[in-house]
């Protein structure tokens, strides 16, 4: 768990921007060695700024849970980071690349600086402690603090993520809890050191979609209220139209565009976000006032292996844009308008 | 907590009792008269009739099972024909070491496969996991007597740290007949550590590719802190019940290792009853044994029932 430095990377200087928390910089995460590396993370490049959401938005495959894993230091072997860095900025203003950071250090920066929330609220909680125990062992790890604040401070955390009898539900243990109420104590675990940044991993995915609607707005209104950053990995543009300030489409271990929430959802530029979009179930669209239903637009073809990618562009073989050129080498992101980039040498075609 | 408890007890009621019954019809359906066969070839017809009135055997398999369950009620395990003494109180007087030899072996059958079985988990594939799994064949393997043998001859014969065989003699103190439990309870311990190892390892790495473990770490917890507190309790599930299981082999286990040793243990009361032909012993100690079976099995279950809050009987 401990990556190796990329020798390009690791000669620059570790600076970010003022009100840019983390900024991924041309990382690189990949599975086994060899010719048969997989490349889940290719050259993931984004920043995430200070009290925004990020979405990261992608198919199965896409590398956006593996970037997750990254940023934590969760990447276990045979994966590795082989390159690129996670530059954070943490309480004390002092900037650091987590990608070279020793697994003591990064004990510190686990849970006070930023936290996580995974996609099954069933089995990412241990079946044999209660969820006051859990919640509570957080804090104990990352602080001083007495056995009757910690009982304070867990039934708190529990009244903010809206448990109702917060007091006597503290003592439950997660099997004792619906779905949604356990989502809300992993967020109220998530929360107890007032993280700077949460990253959720499809935290909505294993719901149902009322309880579904119920974890964003809550979401939402506690990252406002708390201020923190947000990375929220998703495949479902409706959750990200929900939540989003920002959105990083990811295809095949590779950003393809991230732009503003609306500006992505108005005047999406990479013809995959074009394609996802139009594959995106909408009543308005797809259900004609006569009731005619207009056929879904899947996008054929599946998603190239990450261990065998093609040469040129990995969206290519399924683009309908394609051309020879993008056939022979992979393109470059470019600047389509401030603060939106793309990865596609044919956007002016469409 | 009590509900539970009641049932688990009716319940190993209703399997004692079948013991009981099937441990007089074995007794009953062996080949030849019981009687004769204590008494040997030269006994006169007259000396096994007597002997069948003293066993009660001329009575009806009804009154002669109502006459024994009658007796264990009572607390009665029957009388030895050879000992000259009640069979509770022949097992009694050889109960310690027997007692002690489990517990030890067990102890140190745990204090070996348990670290070994967990550290071979976390680091799998490791040369230490291969040495581990290498060595815990080769000790699944190896018969537990000659083990001791073996032990014997190097701690005891060649080095001298140990006596070789016995219970320290009448009198000995309880550090001079601990002492004489160490090899056997070595040979014992070693021997059972490779099944509680190899459960250990895949029970660990079941719960270390678990999201509850990841989460732990996402919180800023140590490494050890992960795998000791919050996989290695979760992974204890399925390793109790072969700790329980490797526990009730031990009783019977012993049995061949107090021979070797010369300990004067259940085990060799055992041996020395099935030779003599020394029925009442031989269903006595069946009964104590199969006893154990069902009472370890019920600490078990209620050991579930405090680790896992989601058991319910």
């Amino acid at each position: 768990m401990t990556p190796a430095a990329a020798p390009s990377a690791s000669s620059q200087p570790d600076v970010l921007p003022e009100g840019i928390l983390l900024r991924v910089d041309g990382l690189k995460t990949h599975f086994g060695t060899g010719n048969r590396t997989a490349k889940a993370v290719d050259g993931v490049t984004f920043s995430l700024p200070r009290g925004r959401t990020v979405a990261v938005v992608g198919e199965s495959g896409s590398g956006k849970s593996v970037t997750s894993l990254s940023i934590m230091g969760l990447i276990a072997p045979p994966g590795r980071i082989a390159g690129g860095r996670i530059l954070h900025r943490d309480r004390e203003g002092r900037v650091r690349d987590l990608a070279r950071l020793t697994n003591a250090d990064f004990r510190h920066i686990r849970g006070p600086e930023i936290a996580m929330i995974f996609q099954e609220p069933m089995t990412s909680l241990n079946p044999l402690m209660t969820v006051g125990e859990q919640i509570g062992e957080m804090i104990a790890l990352h602080e001083r603090i007495s056995r009757g604040d910690l009982r304070r401070r867990v039934v708190e955390l529990l009244k903010k993520v809206e448990i109702p009898a917060a007091e006597s539900r503290a003592d439950d243990y997660p099997h004792q809890m619906s779905g949604g109420m356990r989502q809300r104590a992993m967020i109220a675990m998530a929360l107890a050191c007032t993280p700077q940044l949460l990253i959720a991993d499809e935290p909505t995915t294993a719901l149902d979609v009322t309880i579904q609607a119920q974890i964003l707005e809550l979401m939402r209104r506690l990252q406002a209220d708390m201020g923190m950053s947000m990375l929220f990995i998703t495949h479902n543009l409706g959750v990200v139209a929900e939540i989003a300030h920002e959105v990083v489409v990811m295809y095949a271990g590779r950003v393809v565009e991230q732009a503003p929430a609306e500006t992505l959802f108005g005047r999406p530029s990479h013809p995959y976000t074009r394609a996802l979009l139009a594959s995106t179930p909408d009543p308005d669209r797809d259900i004609a006032a006569d009731g005619s239903r207009r056929p879904l637009a899947a996008i054929p073809g599946f998603v190239p292996s990450i261990t065998n990618l093609p040469p040129g562009c990995a969206f290519a073989p399924r683009c309908p844009l394609a051309a020879q050129a993008c056939r022979e080498s992979p393109p470059e992101l470019t600047t389509v308008a401030p603060g939106h980039v793309a990865r596609c040498i044919r956007m002016e075609a469409a | 907590m009590l509900k539970p408890l009641i049932r688990r007890l009716i319940e190993m009621t209703v399997v004692m009792a079948l013991v009981v019954t099937i441990v007089f019809v074995i007794v009953r359906i062996a080949p030849g008269d019981p009687a004769a066969m204590m008494l040997g070839p030269d006994a006169t017809p007259q000396d096994v009739a007597d002997l069948r009135v003293r066993l009660g055997l001329d009575q009806s398999l009804a009154v002669q099972y109502l006459r024994y369950v009658g007796g264990l009620l009572s607390g009665d395990l029957g009388q030895s024909i050879f000992l000259g003494q009640p069979v509770g109180a022949a097992l009694l007087a050889r109960a310690e070491p027997t007692f002690f030899l489990t517990l030890f072996s067990l102890l140190i059958a745990c204090t070996i496969a348990l670290p070994v079985g967990i550290l071979s988990a976390y680091w799998r594939g490791s040369l230490f996991d291969q040495a581990t799994t290498t060595l815990a064949m080769f000790a699944a393997s190896v018969p537990s007597f000659w083990l001791g043998l073996v032990l014997m001859q190097v701690f005891a014969v060649k080095l001298g740290w140990f006596d070789p065989s016995g219970y320290g003699g009448p009198g000995a103190g309880l550090g001079t007949r601990l002492h004489h439990l160490v090899l056997p309870a070595v040979a014992l311990g070693i021997v059972s550590s490779a099944l509680i190892a190899r459960f250990t390892r895949a029970s660990m790495l079941d719960v270390l590719g678990d999201d509850f473990v990841r989460t732990a770490r996402a919180k800023g917890m140590s490494e050890w802190q992960v795998v000791l507190g919050h996989a290695f309790k979760n992974a204890l599930i399925p390793i109790l019940t072969v700790i329980g299981l490797t526990a009730a082999l031990l009783v019977s286990g012993a049995i061949v290792t107090e021979t070797v040793f010369g300990l004067p243990g259940v085990g060799s009361l055992i041996v020395s009853a099935v030779l003599r032909r020394d029925y009442p012993v031989i269903q006595g100690a069946l009964l104590v044994i199969a006893g154990l079976y069902v009472i370890i099995n019920f600490v078990i279950d209620m050991l579930y029932l405090a680790v896992d809050p989601r058991v319910r009987y």
